[in-house]
């Protein structure tokens, strides 16, 4: 498919240590993708995506801007923080390993599932961090790629 | 599957959110309190179950598309949790049961076929 122009651009800022306003731009991007008329797949693969990316920036950086591109064949989600970065990112992709805090946790968070069901719902995901600078994720999800 | 008033009969359960239908249906139960493993391996349209009643159960059950949360061993969200459950359509569900009588008595009805004798 030829690169089409952008049918929708938005973007969010997400402050670290916000947890009352966890999931807003997970919301927000779900009722939008509805009125473009996304199948419900891609809809739920989208928001869950941005709901742990969002998740991930609230526990752990300082701020992030989440950008959505979306077009008839991709919803492209970009998440750039200013936080820690991640000194192992094999580990942090390891499904159950987690450096969440027992507050984070009693809040229902912090199964060290994050960012593997990012990449799991994810068509591409590319990650880049530093550490002592932040962490930058690109993701891809298409109306026609895998279901989880 | 199992709908809404099966769920309110089977574990005696009061419904907090009074606009939901009572034929709503669940096609599948989850059971947790990590809303992480909600959002990673919880099905679109299931039911969950779960001891933790803050915002984030409503958040990540409709990212999730789930059907409906009840609340287990008599935890109750606040009214403000209530209210942003009621705007996003999840009906809530609040039960004194614990999680383990209660999912038994979910896995027992689906085993029965869905006729269970109550």
């Amino acid at each position: 498919m030829r690169d089409a122009e952008p049918a929708y651009r938005r973007w969010f800022l997400v402050r670290g240590g916000d947890f009352a306003k966890a999931g807003a731009a997970a919301c927000e991007i779900k009722e939008l993708l509805k009125e473009l008329g996304f199948d419900a797949a891609t809809i739920r693969r989208t928001a869950i995506v941005s709901y742990e990316a969002e998740m991930n920036v609230i526990m752990y950086a300082r701020e992030a801007r989440l950008d959505l591109t979306v077009t008839p064949g991709e919803v492209r989600l970009t998440v750039d923080d200013r936080g820690p970065g991640i000194p192992d990112v094999g580990m942090a992709l390891s499904e159950g390993f987690s450096t969440a805090t027992a507050e984070m946790r009693e809040l229902g968070f912090g199964a060290g599932m994050g960012l593997p069901n990012i990449r799991r719902n994810a068509d591409a995901f590319d990650i880049d961090t530093e550490v002592g600078r932040g962490t930058r994720l690109d993701i891809a999800i298409r109306p026609d790629g895998r279901a989880p | 599957m199992i709908v809404l008033k099966d769920v309110l009969a089977l574990l005696e359960a009061e419904l907090l959110t009074p606009k939901a239908s009572p034929e709503a249906p669940c096609r599948g139960v989850f059971a947790s309190d990590l809303m992480s493993d909600v959002l990673a391996s919880a099905e679109a349209g299931s039911l969950l179950l779960t001891g933790l009643a803050n915002a984030h159960v409503v958040s990540a059950c409709s990212v999730a598309d789930l059907a409906a949360v009840v609340f287990v061993q008599g935890k109750r969200p606040d009214p403000g949790v209530v209210a942003q459950a009621l705007s996003r359509g999840l009906p809530l569900l609040a039960t004194k049961l614990s999680m383990f009588e209660a999912c038994s008595r979910i896995a027992r009805f689906i085993e029965d076929g869905g006729h269970a004798g109550r």
